[in-house]
Formats: structure tokens, C-alpha cells, sequence
């Protein structure tokens, strides 16, 4: 090959080269961009996005009606040392589905303080079991009750 | 030219690391695994549950059915109710998983791998009704202790499996076994690695049942992980406890086991009757073994409205524990009559049976229609609840939904 000829391809080469990484460094920063803008598109199927998704709660301690939000619990005076002591191992749900008397959240306390490694909880036990014994306290239901919250439609033959 | 191919080869690299990344951060998501680790994930979701499954507690799962979701013949995973005391295990690895079958009165310890226990065992399959024994607690006054199950904690799904019996003869069972217990992978509340978050088992006359199994598949698939992937005792006809999931060993006792919830009161109920909220020791209580006589009206949905004249079909399943279903029989008058009606006899033993009518009501207005079983000894489902028990076990009575006519 002649000298000119040689350097007129290298230069080709080179000009080729540099064209396809910027091309491809262009692609890049375009997906980059995308996936900043839009980080969804990069799940493959629908479920796995659905498990990716990662909500920030804006208050942890949010009331609403009455209601501390992320737990379910009944805004009252006893309502964060219950919170700190009673949904470390298990969820707030299995409480509020209970009710109990005085007598009878104390006994459950000494259950999982001998069973489940409930630590003592000093002070905050009186606190603790004045909350939920009056927010969470046993209804009289007799021996069966009427059908309550029926949801009506009308049945098609 | 050397210098020229290894820019470009590493221009393309890093693109291809880049596009790679991506491509394998979405596709070796497992499916309802890694979330666990995330927290707070969507169980409906994570666990394939219809929308309608009612969640008790996410720590640990507790999830019903209503009434109306169990129609089907064969419970569907999607209105299965998932009934956890631990955590889910985590990482399981199927090569690693092995079954070790131990305890005072194995002739020989032995250790099994999932396909060791595949291959030198045949397979068999059964319909299994599989109940909580805390189904029904919600009605009970006092309130019992405990998720408040209300009818939706009961299933009967295909298992498949070995014979527990061909696998405990296997590893031969000295003559004064009396008792086995389960161990599984699942991981205690309080993270404690020494605590076992449940560890039940039954005499040996229900662990050499026939249809007492091991079973890897449920409905034709693996088990789903919230069933007890990859490996499940399964004892249809008692408490649901009894059939452990994520089994990784089982001991044959020479005494009743006296795993994690054989003790103290649970799955246990008064030896003998007591009055609604009284106090009972511990040695006063006796194990649950064979679950009571119960059944379901699962179709139509209560709350139906139907015009004058219209006859309203009723579908649903009854079942006895042990025992089967001798007759069926529904009330529109709150009890005051019954007709009877027809009911299937059982695929196979401890499969639940299906029972079917058409009602005519004689005026418009409010009714209830009551269901009620009665099993092969003669023994019915009550009206009113049964014995109260402090924990709220064996709430079997009648069903019933409502229905008006206009």
C-alpha cells in the first residue's frame, strides 16, 4: 500500500472508530437518562416491578381519624410505647385483631416474655396494658350474632 | 491495530456491562424472594392470592378466604388461606434440602435428599381437607387469643407425595414409638436461630395413615412457598398445625412430642367442659386430634336478592375430620326445619364433600339459609357455638348466609 493511501485509511479507521463510540457512548447516556427519568422500564415483566417499587412513608407518625396510619393502632395515651414494645416480632395487625381484658393482656405479656423473647418492659408495661385494654377491650357478642355488613345484589337466575 | 481493536472491544464492553447490568437485575429477580428481604411487600401479589383473600397479619402471614371463594371443587392456591406462626425460610436450595428422620425410636437415623425421597418412594395423591383448628375463633365470647379467623381458614387441594409410612419403615420404627414431630426451616418471630417457631406431629396411627403424606407438589405443581416449598407433611382431617411446611426432619418419639405448640394450651382444648371465659390449668387441657364435624354454603355470595318465585341453587362442601359426611341437610327458618339434600361421598378419605340444592322460598322477605352436617357417627354441627375454650379452637357451627326475597 502507498504511504498517502495508508495514512488516508488509518485516518478512516480512526474517524470510523471514534464514530462508533460516540454512537455507542450516546446510547448510553440516552438509557442512562431514560432509566433516571423512568426507572420502570428496566423490569422485564410486570410482577417483578410491582416488588421493586419502594414507597417512602412522608410521616411515619401520621394520624388520621384517629388512626396512627402506618400501624392501625388507636391514637391515645400509651399509643408509641405500644408501638416500640408490641410490633418488633409481630405485626400491629395481630393486636388490634384482639380484645382483651386488663387481667388478660398482662397474662399474654407473661406469655411471650417466657416464650417468645418478649423483654421486660419496665415502666412502659402499666402504660402499655392501660392502652390496650381500654382501646382493646372485649365486647359482649352472646352466643352467635346477627349477619352484620351483608353486601346486597340482586342474583340472576 | 492491536491498540485500535482492544478501544473498540472496550467501548462495546462497556456497553454490554451496562445493558448486562440491567438485563440481569430484572431477570434474576426471584419472584416473591427477594421482596421479603425489602419489606413490606404486597402479599396478594407476592403469594398469587385473589384480591378478595382477607389479610389478618403480615407478621407472620395469616390470610383467609370468605365463604364464597371456596367454591371450587379443588382449592386453587390463589383462595388457599396461609396460616404462618414463623417466617418464610429463606434461600431455600432444592439440592441442598434434605429430610432427616431421627428421634428415640428410629432403628436408624437416616437422611434423605428431595430426590433420594423421590425416587425410592412411590408417589401418591389425595384431595386433603386441611382446617386451622382456630377457624371460627372470631365468634367466640370472651374473645380467645389469637389471629380472629372467621370461616375462610380451609382448604382441600390435590397433595401429592411419598407415604410418610413407607419413609418412617424405610428408617424402621423400634416398637415403643408412640409419637412423631415435625421440624421445619421456617425462622422463629424473635430471629432467635435456638427457638423453633412451631413443631407439632400426631400419634403414630395417624402418621401411618395412607393418606398421610410427604408431599412435594400441591395441584399438580410445587408447592408454593407459602404452603411449605419444597416439602410438606400433610394429615388432612386435623388441625392444619399438624401438617408442617418446609419440612426438613421428623423425629419419632417414644412419648408425645413436646415440640413448640404441643405444650401449654396450644392446639389444645378443656379435657373436660367449662363454662364461657373460665380459667383452666395447663394439665387440664387435652391435644386436638380429629377436627369437628363443619360445612360451607359457597355459592351464592350472602346477600343475594332474588325475585318471588325464583328458586335460589346452593352449592358448597362439608367435611369431618376423620370421618365422612353421612347427610346434609339446610334450614330457611332458622332451624325450626330442615330438608335434607344431596351430597357427593368423598374422592378419596378426608377429601371434602360437595353438596348441592334448590330452595323455594314461600314469601318475600329476609331469610337465612342455614347448612348442616351431620358425620357417620351421628354427630351434627351446632346452631349456636360450641364448648368455649381458651384459645378458640373447633368453632364448627352451622354456616349461613343471607338472602331476600322481593
Amino acid at each position: 500500500m502507498e504511504r498517502p493511501k495508508k495514512f488516508k485509511k488509518e485516518i478512516k479507521d480512526i474517524y470510523n472508530v471514534i464514530t462508533t463510540m460516540s454512537s455507542v457512548l450516546g446510547v448510553g447516556i440516552l438509557l442512562c437518562m431514560v432509566l433516571l427519568i423512568n426507572p420502570e422500564i428496566i423490569k422485564l415483566s410486570k410482577s417483578n416491578s410491582e416488588y421493586l417499587t419502594i414507597t417512602i412513608e412522608e410521616d411515619e407518625d401520621k394520624i388520621e381519624n384517629g388512626i396512627h396510619v402506618r400501624t392501625g393502632f388507636v391514637d391515645d395515651k400509651g399509643l408509641m410505647e405500644t408501638i416500640n414494645n408490641c410490633t418488633n416480632c409481630h405485626s400491629s395487625k395481630l393486636v388490634i385483631q384482639n380484645r382483651m381484658s386488663k387481667e388478660r393482656w398482662v397474662a399474654t405479656i407473661r406469655w411471650m416474655q417466657k416464650t417468645q423473647n418478649l423483654w421486660d418492659l419496665g415502666g412502659n408495661e402499666a402504660i402499655i396494658v392501660n392502652y390496650l385494654a381500654k382501646n382493646y377491650a372485649p365486647t359482649k357478642k352472646g352466643r352467635r350474632e346477627n349477619l352484620t355488613d351483608v353486601d346486597w345484589y340482586e342474583l340472576e337466575n | 491495530m492491536k491498540r485500535r481493536s482492544f478501544v473498540k472491544k472496550a467501548a462495546l464492553g462497556s456497553l454490554a456491562t451496562l445493558i448486562g447490568a440491567d438485563i440481569v437485575f430484572g431477570a434474576t429477580m426471584p419472584e416473591g424472594y427477594t421482596p421479603l428481604a425489602l419489606g413490606d411487600p404486597d402479599p396478594f401479589k407476592l403469594f398469587g392470592l385473589d384480591t378478595e383473600m382477607v389479610l389478618l397479619n403480615d407478621k407472620p402471614w395469616n390470610i383467609e378466604a370468605k365463604a364464597h371463594l371456596l367454591n371450587d371443587n379443588i382449592t386453587p392456591n390463589s383462595k388457599m388461606f396461609i396460616r404462618n406462626n414463623g417466617l418464610i425460610p429463606e434461600n431455600i436450595n432444592l439440592n441442598e434440602w434434605k429430610l432427616t428422620i431421627d428421634g428415640e425410636s428410629v432403628q436408624q437415623k437416616k437422611t434423605y435428599t428431595l430426590t433420594e425421597l423421590k425416587e425410592k418412594f412411590t408417589h401418591y395423591s389425595y384431595q386433603l381437607t386441611l382446617e386451622c383448628g382456630g377457624n371460627g375463633r372470631s365468634e367466640f365470647n370472651p374473645p380467645a387469643k389469637g389471629n380472629q379467623w372467621t370461616i375462610g381458614a380451609v382448604s382441600c387441594a390435590q397433595w401429592t407425595g411419598v407415604r410418610l409410612k413407607d419413609v418412617l419403615e424405610d428408617a424402621g420404627i423400634k416398637s415403643d414409638a408412640v409419637y412423631i414431630g415435625y421440624h421445619a426451616a421456617d425462622i422463629h418471630l424473635s430471629r432467635d436461630p435456638k427457638k423453633e417457631p412451631i413443631s407439632r406431629g400426631a400419634p403414630m396411627a395417624k402418621a401411618l395413615q395412607d393418606e398421610t403424606l410427604l408431599a412435594f407438589q400441591m395441584n399438580g405443581e410445587n408447592i408454593p412457598l407459602a404452603h411449605g416449598y419444597p416439602l410438606r407433611l400433610v394429615a388432612g382431617g386435623w388441625p392444619a398445625s399438624v401438617s408442617g411446611k418446609w419440612i426438613t426432619g421428623i423425629s419419632i418419639r417414644n412419648k408425645i412430642h413436646d415440640g413448640t405448640k404441643m405444650k401449654g394450651k396450644a392446639y389444645r382444648i378443656p379435657c373436660k367442659p367449662v363454662a364461657p371465659g373460665e380459667k383452666v390449668k395447663d394439665e387440664d387441657m387435652c391435644i386436638i386430634e380429629s377436627m369437628p364435624v363443619k360445612s360451607l354454603i359457597t355459592y351464592p355470595k350472602s346477600g343475594a336478592i332474588i325475585k318471588k318465585g325464583q328458586k335460589l341453587h346452593i352449592k358448597g362442601h362439608a367435611w369431618a375430620g376423620e370421618l365422612a359426611v353421612a347427610k346434609m341437610e339446610y334450614s330457611i327458618d332458622f332451624g325450626a326445619t330442615w330438608t335434607e339434600c344431596s351430597i357427593t361421598q368423598p374422592v378419596n378419605r378426608l377429601a371434602w364433600q360437595h353438596f348441592d340444592a334448590n330452595i323455594s322460598f314461600p314469601d318475600n322477605g329476609y331469610y337465612e339459609v342455614w347448612a348442616r352436617a351431620t358425620d357417620t357417627n351421628g354427630v351434627s354441627q351446632p346452631m349456636l357455638l360450641p364448648g368455649w375454650n381458651p384459645k378458640g379452637y373447633l368453632n364448627n357451627a352451622c354456616h349461613r348466609i343471607a338472602i331476600k326475597v322481593k
